[in-house]
């Protein structure tokens, strides 16, 4: 692999750019793989790309059904943050955030990340309590967030209206080392370092079906034909209930289109990233101008990508009360993605009754900001059988009545 | 847009007149059942990419509950029936099978 650098550029200038390779091969499958992982988004390709950092396992297949990052991972508002409420899951995305930092160095891809900062609003008492009460949590958490009064708000975010008649800022919580990130850049960084790694990236590869013998995986049968491999991680976010059926158990999962849209490009305006949960939308400012809005989920099961109208009323209504000038803007683009909801909204990182077979599921509504953190805790757990990040969000913890509860806790905006 | 009938009332109306219930007919497991089929009860989801059976409420209507047979990927509705019954009745069966032959939901196929 050529390195990206500076004198790349230079040297490409002075040839008319005609010596860049292509990013990542497309090869046919092998008959055979140590590890075949269904799904190339950012968590999947994260989970390959640390099976062969960490564990020197590259003998990987990474299988998927359309295109690399087409799925959730180009759908999302890619915000990161990690200010949870619960340990497990301060843990995991703090984790996260914090190689999300030297991820553009890590893969050599510049995966445009910016620590703009992500506030969310509290416009009820009890939102003012909760997020107090998270950011104590975070405090002993070694998380850094605080908790901020409206005068601050006010001098973070100029455009925003205090005083909404129904739903007054109250105060936020702030977390300054939080942003966003450019999603299909991760994407792409993490195929091309797999890729180099020696692994098979194979798209417009549909698994069918998935042959066990006597409760072992053996192989997937895809529409390219049968692969065997010793150790299967399944990473499909939506459509994790479909494999998991073609494996033979249920799982506690439903999915649900969540929409996001984005307004014409303006000047800028607001450099931080806002969330109100409240009222169910969220707010930040794309490099091109553009507002990047994200709405809610349906109330019910669909596979639609598209999602219910009536949520984006709903959502721009909100917050135009919040957001004055939201009014004047036009909307440019609305799209949905498939999210796969847990009963607890936290993330299934789990063995399954199949021996061999591992899942990595449940992100719900906000999976882009884990990426790097699931597949860092996902590989091991594949690699090594126990991961102590993944330690609390195995499918026995439902059973177990151990939820990790942050339905209600974190201010998720679901 | 997704635009339900309620049985029970007969008004026809789009998805924000309705409530969404979740997965229908499913099976009390109380004491003296297995762990097992009281996790099942309460955790383990139908989440089908094709044909599901769920309950709804005409919340903003006549506020009655009943059971409707949709498509999770078109979004189109194969029937809406009384929430009194503890499978879908055969004439909703036999108008899923006209559109989807070969249609497979839990129990009930």
């Amino acid at each position: 692999m050529r390195r990206y650098s500076a004198f790349a550029v230079a040297r490409e200038a002075a040839r008319y750019h005609e010596g860049w390779a292509r990013a990542w091969r497309s090869p046919e499958p092998k008959t055979k793989y140590d590890v075949i992982i269904v799904g190339a988004g950012g968590h999947g390709l994260a989970t390959a790309f640390y099976l062969g950092r960490n564990f020197g396992i590259t003998n990987v297949a990474i299988i998927e059904k359309g295109w690399l990052g087409g799925g959730n991972t180009g759908r999302n508002t890619t915000i990161i943050r990690s200010n949870y409420l619960q340990d497990p899951s301060a843990a995991i995305y703090e984790k996260s955030r914090s190689l999300y930092e030297t991820m553009s160095q890590d893969l050599n891809y510049n995966v445009m990340f910016s620590p703009r900062g992500v506030l969310m609003l509290a416009q009820t008492e009890h939102e003012v309590r909760g997020y107090q009460r998270t950011a104590h949590a975070n405090a002993l958490q070694g998380v850094e967030t605080e908790f901020v009064g409206p005068e601050r708000v006010k001098e973070l975010v100029p455009i925003i209206s205090l005083d909404g008649p129904r739903y007054p800022v109250l105060g936020g919580l702030w977390q300054a080392r939080g942003g966003t990130g450019r999603h299909d850049a991760v994407a792409w960084g993490y195929a091309r370092a797999c890729s180099d790694m020696g692994m098979d990236i194979i798209q417009q590869c549909e698994v069918i079906g998935i042959r066990k013998d006597g409760g072992k995986i053996v192989g997937v049968d895809t529409t390219k034909g049968a692969i065997d491999c010793d150790k299967l991680g399944v990473v499909v976010a939506g459509h994790s209930g479909t494999l998991a059926e073609m494996a033979g158990f249920r799982l506690p999962i439903e999915s649900v289109a969540l929409q996001a849209l984005v307004s014409e490009p303006i000047k800028p305006c607001m450099d931080i990233v806002v969330m109100a949960n409240t009222v169910h939308g969220y707010l930040s400012q794309s490099d091109k101008g553009e507002m990047v809005i994200g709405g809610g989920a349906d109330g019910y099961n669909n596979y639609t990508q598209r999602g219910s109208f009536h949520h984006i009323e709903e959502t721009v209504r909100a917050l135009v009360e919040t957001f004055p000038m939201v009014s004047r803007l036009k909307m440019l683009r609305q799209w949905g993605g498939i999210v796969d909801m847990t009963g607890d909204r936290s993330p299934i990182l789990s063995k399954t009754p199949v021996e061999n077979v591992f899942f990595n599921c449940g992100w719900g509504t906000g999976g882009f900001k884990a990426t790097p953190g699931s597949g860092w805790g996902f590989a091991e757990l594949v690699a090594k059988g126990h991961s102590p990040l993944c330690e609390d969000f195995g499918l026995n913890r439902f059973r177990e009545g151990r939820f990790v509860d942050e339905s209600v806790a974190a201010g998720v905006a679901h | 847009m997704l635009i339900l009938e309620c049985p029970c009332c007969g008004v026809k109306g789009e998805e924000t007149e309705f409530h969404g219930g979740g997965e229908a007919h499913i099976r009390r497991f109380g004491p003296g059942s297995s762990d097992e089929a009281f996790h099942d009860y309460l955790f383990a989801k139908e989440n089908p990419r094709g044909v599901h059976f769920e309950r709804w409420r005409h919340v903003n209507g006549c506020g009655k509950w009943f059971h409707v047979a949709r498509c999770t990927q078109t979004l189109e509705v194969f029937g809406s029936y009384s929430a009194q019954t503890t499978e879908p009745p055969q004439d909703i069966k036999d108008a899923i099978t006209a559109k989807r032959p070969g249609w497979r939901w839990r129990e009930f196929a």
